[in-house]
């Protein structure tokens, strides 16, 4: 169903996968997704990892996915029917005798056997309940299923994997080549009896010699399944590649709706939360688009098991989004929430939003403090900027880059410094950047340019001291509000609804 | 093999060029020197000929062709099932065929002057246009298109096989194909299964075989025909000249060897009465093959006798290849007898009757006189049957005497070698030797003058004071005479 073919296992994961999965906590969301489900969780990881850059197939896969929430049973049912295909063919029998033409032909006959099944009630499905789907994807998928696997088709395979046991027998014709020895060895169909039986009677019979291996002959038993598999080497080629082809069919197939499975259970934990999700908007990657209502960090709504505080924004024709203010107010809760909606969006997932539209980006990028680094200063930013570098290695126009209180391992004027040069050089690349920090120098330098194309963003805090957690637009404010979280912590004024991360 | 073989290092040389033809049995050519300036000159001009490309592309096909004809006779006597064996009897037949007929056209377009090539020509025309020849030919194609046309089926059901004509079955396998063919798209992995095809046949094909032989009695009652009337198809004189010309090929694609590392080979002109022997830039084959594998430059040595002069006095310091010297002149003169080019750009070789060696023997055990005493019995042995016509090569005689003693048994032996005017190498560490008269030159080996421990393996006429080396060797050390007065404080 998939035209990316993004699912494959084997497809590459990009450079900085450890990054985001940490940086964005998506352990959390491939769990939910996942349900239990080792091979689910494995395929969330890698469609979630491989963005797709093309809004046509996103909203291709979007579609698919609008169907499969619409008619979950009978997708779950497809799962099933390939899921069985897939355990019966690592059941057979393989063994070490796969150099015997013989036994790759039987095993391929059998598995063969089972994959028609399979495909055959896929076909049924594809019959009855076909035009209850919409997408292309599955069109085209029951569509294939129709033409290709015809009642005709089916009965044609049948009858070759009935003829292929060859219970009567193995003929195959051959040549004299060099030395005497057989060549030309090929497989060969009886011919349908002539006349009548009586008329057979009495013609003369073509001579024929017959002759029987002796007992206990087992060198004997050897040279003759090397002639009889001379003939059917090429029959069994021919089964074992398409069973081969049969089973890549199943495993690609497993793959994409182990997908939409996953996403059909993220969709189940978070209504059960009462939480919303959307089809976001995907733009262009030459646009720069970015608004939204409702935004949430879905991770730590699943963490929390509980709804959590959503953003509102309009950050269309911004390169540059700035987020400053009060300590655990919820910035880095919030640039969580971007990228993993940025992410989910570019898989073709729906958004932990009321509504999403974004600019499909090139790559998401993560530079984000390290809490467990303990070196001296000078070794963190060194590190920093090492790794700084590092992605510089592997961004293109139109990536995001979400910072999250870096450079900050130095004294505010040189980190500000720092952050400003890659800041600016990163915009003049076309690269959209979402930058928390504290660095006040930074922000208010960045401010009083008044780049148009630049958006800054607060954590608000009401008048009372209580933080909402939400993000308004605001110019970044020298104080910070560390004196109202020791009194919350120190002083035991009432906890917020949620703890932010 | 002659007595020289193994001083001169011929024994090595012809190995080297005999190797992967042993079957052949090529060293009785080698070890028989000729005495006919004609029969020289024969071989000479088919070197000639052979060593032009075209013709020595087409002798190659030539040989390759009825080697692989032997392959197929060795295989039809070894081999156990009846028809296979006369299969393969049939092949070679064919492969014989073949080649005589591809060998023969390209002659028919090579550019040949030698008398030899010229008479291979015309009888391999006679031969090829003769009733019997093209009778063969016939037959071994009507017995090959009767094999080929033979097609068969087998019925193979549990421990059964039933062997039957093939008549006009579908290929199933072609059914499979397309069928299946659309669960086949792109390059899967191949499981098409490998077979080993090993010539004999286990029982089961030959029991094949001999069913496959009753239901086509006719073709296989020809071919039992067929190898009996033929049975002595191979012509005597091909056969011959299958075996001589290896002779020629291997001596050349052993050339090719050294001419690849810029070493040259002449045709030595060759002298039958005169003995003004020359050779320019010529060297020991045998060395210069191992040096050339280990890809060190060789030392190339001129040398030549005029009017009187009969006897190279070799002498100087040791390992400075005065007994390659020896050895190249002695090489040399065994290859030209042969009629082979020899070492050098350039050579004038005398036509021996007999060549003798005396090389110093670390150990005999065959003998229970001294080892002095045996030296001059052997000696005396080679001027006992030696004539002016011959060449006597002696390396490092009379080591095991004193001086005093040696010198006086060299100059009486000189003497008479003197006296049978015959060409003499003499490698010796007697200086006085070198001086006894018009027909001695002396050469010395000579070292590098910047660094007198490295040997520059040339060797030159110069008069052999035994002192150059040792001086060289001194100074080396600062023990001239000079260095040691200064070094002494007085």
């Amino acid at each position: 169903m998939d035209r990316e073919g993004s699912f494959e296992p084997d497809h590459a994961l990009p450079w900085n996968e450890q990054d985001l999965v940490q940086d964005l906590e998506l352990r959390t969301l491939f769990d939910a997704m996942a349900d239990g489900d080792e091979f689910l969780r494995k395929v969330a990881h890698h469609a979630l990892l491989s963005p797709l850059t093309d809004p046509a197939a996103i909203r291709y896969r979007q579609d698919v996915l609008r169907d499969c929430l619409a008619q979950e049973e009978l997708v779950r049912e497809i799962y099933a029917i390939t899921v069985e295909a897939i355990e019966a063919e690592k059941k057979a029998y393989w063994g070490i005798y796969s150099k015997y033409p013989r036994v790759i032909l039987s095993r391929s006959v059998e598995v063969i056997g089972l994959f028609v099944k399979a495909l055959t009630r896929l076909r049924r499905i594809a019959d009855a309940d076909g035009p209850r789907f919409s997408s292309d994807g599955f069109r085209d998928f029951f569509a294939m299923l129709q033409s290709g696997l015809g009642d005709e088709y089916l009965a044609e395979v049948q009858q070759h994997l009935r003829a292929l046991k060859l219970g009567d027998g193995t003929l195959i014709s051959a040549r004299l080549g060099s030395g005497a020895k057989g060549r030309d060895y090929t497989l060969r169909k009886p011919n349908p009896p002539e006349g009548s039986w009586f008329q057979r009677l009495f013609a003369g019979r073509a001579p024929a010699y017959t002759f029987q291996l002796a007992p206990r002959d087992e060198s004997g038993a050897r040279a003759l399944a090397e002639l009889e598999g001379r003939g059917i080497a090429q029959a069994a080629n021919a089964l074992a590649q398409s069973g081969d082809h049969i089973l890549g069919f199943f495993v690609q197939l497993r793959a994409e709706l182990a997908f939409h499975l996953g996403c059909l259970n993220l969709h189940r934990r978070l209504a059960s939360l009462g939480e919303p999700l959307c089809m976001p908007e995907p733009t262009a990657a030459s646009e720069r688009c970015l608004r939204f209502s409702g935004l949430y960090d879905v991770c730590l709504a699943l963490t929390a098991g509980q709804r959590v505080v959503g953003n509102d924004a309009d950050a269309d024709g911004r390169m540059l989004i700035v987020v400053t203010g009060a300590n655990r107010g919820g910035k880095s809760t919030f640039l969580r929430s971007l990228g993993l909606a940025q992410l989910m969006m570019q898989a073709g997932m729906t958004v932990p939003a009321e509504s999403f539209c974004a600019n499909v980006c090139s790559s998401v990028c993560t530079h984000y403090k390290r809490e467990e680094d303990v070196a001296l200063r000078s070794g963190k930013l060194d590190e920093e900027l090492a790794r700084m570098s590092r992605i510089v290695d592997h961004l293109a126009p139109d990536a995001l880059v979400l910072f999250n209180e870096s450079f900050a391992a130095t004294n505010e004027r040189e980190g500000s410094e720092i952050a400003r040069r890659i800041v600016e050089a990163l915009g003049e690349r076309r690269i959209k950047v979402a930058f928390v920090t504290h660095l006040h120098t930074l922000a208010r330098g960045l401010y009083d340019r008044s780049r148009p194309d630049a958006l800054f963003l607060r954590a608000e805090r009401r008048s009372d001291g209580m933080r909402t957690f939400r993000m308004t637009v605001g110019e970044p404010l020298q104080t910070t509000f560390a004196d109202d979280l020791y009194r919350r912590i120190f002083e035991g004024q009432d906890a917020p609804q949620t703890s932010p991360g | 093999m002659p007595g020289y073989f193994r001083d001169l290092h011929l024994d090595q040389i012809v190995a080297a060029v005999t190797v992967g033809r042993e079957h052949y049995d090529l060293a009785p050519f080698f070890h028989a020197p000729l005495h006919d300036p004609a029969t020289i000159r024969y071989r000479q001009d088919i070197f000639r000929d052979l060593e032009r490309e075209p013709l020595f592309r087409c002798v190659r096909g030539f040989a390759e062709g009825m080697q692989t004809m032997r392959e197929r006779l060795d295989s039809a006597r070894t081999l156990h099932e009846h028809y296979q064996k006369q299969r393969l009897f049939l092949d070679a037949v064919a492969t014989y065929c073949a080649t005589l007929n591809a060998f023969q056209s390209a002659l028919a377009a090579a550019e040949l002057r030698a008398q030899g090539w010229l008479a291979l020509r015309r009888f391999l025309a006679e031969y090829l246009a003769s009733a019997a020849f093209i009778a063969l030919q016939r037959e071994t194609r009507e017995c090959e298109q009767a094999l080929d046309g033979i097609h068969y089926c087998l019925l193979i059901k549990g421990d059964r096989i039933t062997v039957r004509r093939y008549n006009a079955e579908a290929d199933y396998g072609a059914d499979i194909e397309r069928t299946f063919a659309r669960f086949r798209h792109g390059a899967g992995k191949d499981h098409l299964v490998e077979f080993s095809d090993v010539l004999p046949m286990n029982h089961i094909e030959g029991a094949v075989l001999e069913r496959v032989a009753k239901l086509f009695p006719d073709v296989f009652g020809a071919l039992d025909a067929y190898c009996t009337r033929n049975a002595e198809f191979l012509e005597p004189t091909i056969a011959a000249f299958d075996r001589e010309v290896q002779f020629y090929l291997g001596y050349l694609e052993y050339m090719r060897t050294f001419r690849r590392a810029g070493l040259a080979f002449c045709y030595p002109e060759i002298a039958a009465s005169a003995k003004d022997v020359r050779s320019i830039r010529g060297y020991d084959l045998a060395l210069a093959a191992r040096l050339v594998a280990e890809k060190v430059e060789v030392v190339r040595n001129d040398f030549h006798l005029n009017g009187p002069e009969r006897i190279f006095v070799v002498s100087g310091p040791n390992q400075g290849g005065k007994t390659t010297f020896a050895r190249t002149f002695g090489q040399m003169h065994h290859l030209a007898s042969l009629g082979c080019p020899v070492p050098g750009t350039e050579a004038r070789l005398f036509l021996f009757d007999r060549l003798f060696t005396h090389f110093e023997r670390e150990e005999d055990l065959a003998t229970l006189r001294g080892k002095l005493e045996d030296e001059l019995v052997r000696v005396r042995t080679i001027l006992d049957q030696a004539t002016p016509n011959s060449i006597i090569i002696l390396n490092e005689m009379l080591t095991s005497t004193t001086l005093h003693d040696a010198i006086l048994l060299g100059r009486r032996i000189m003497e008479r070698i003197v006296a049978l005017d015959l060409l003499c190498v003499c490698v010796t560490f007697l200086v006085e030797l070198a001086s006894l008269g018009p027909s001695t030159v002396s050469l010395v080996s000579t070292v590098d003058p910047d660094n007198p421990a490295r040997r520059t393996f040339r060797i030159v006429r110069a008069p052999a004071d035994g002192l150059s080396h040792a001086v060289a060797i001194a100074r080396k050390h600062g023990l001239t005479q000079p260095e040691i007065l200064e070094r002494i404080p007085s």
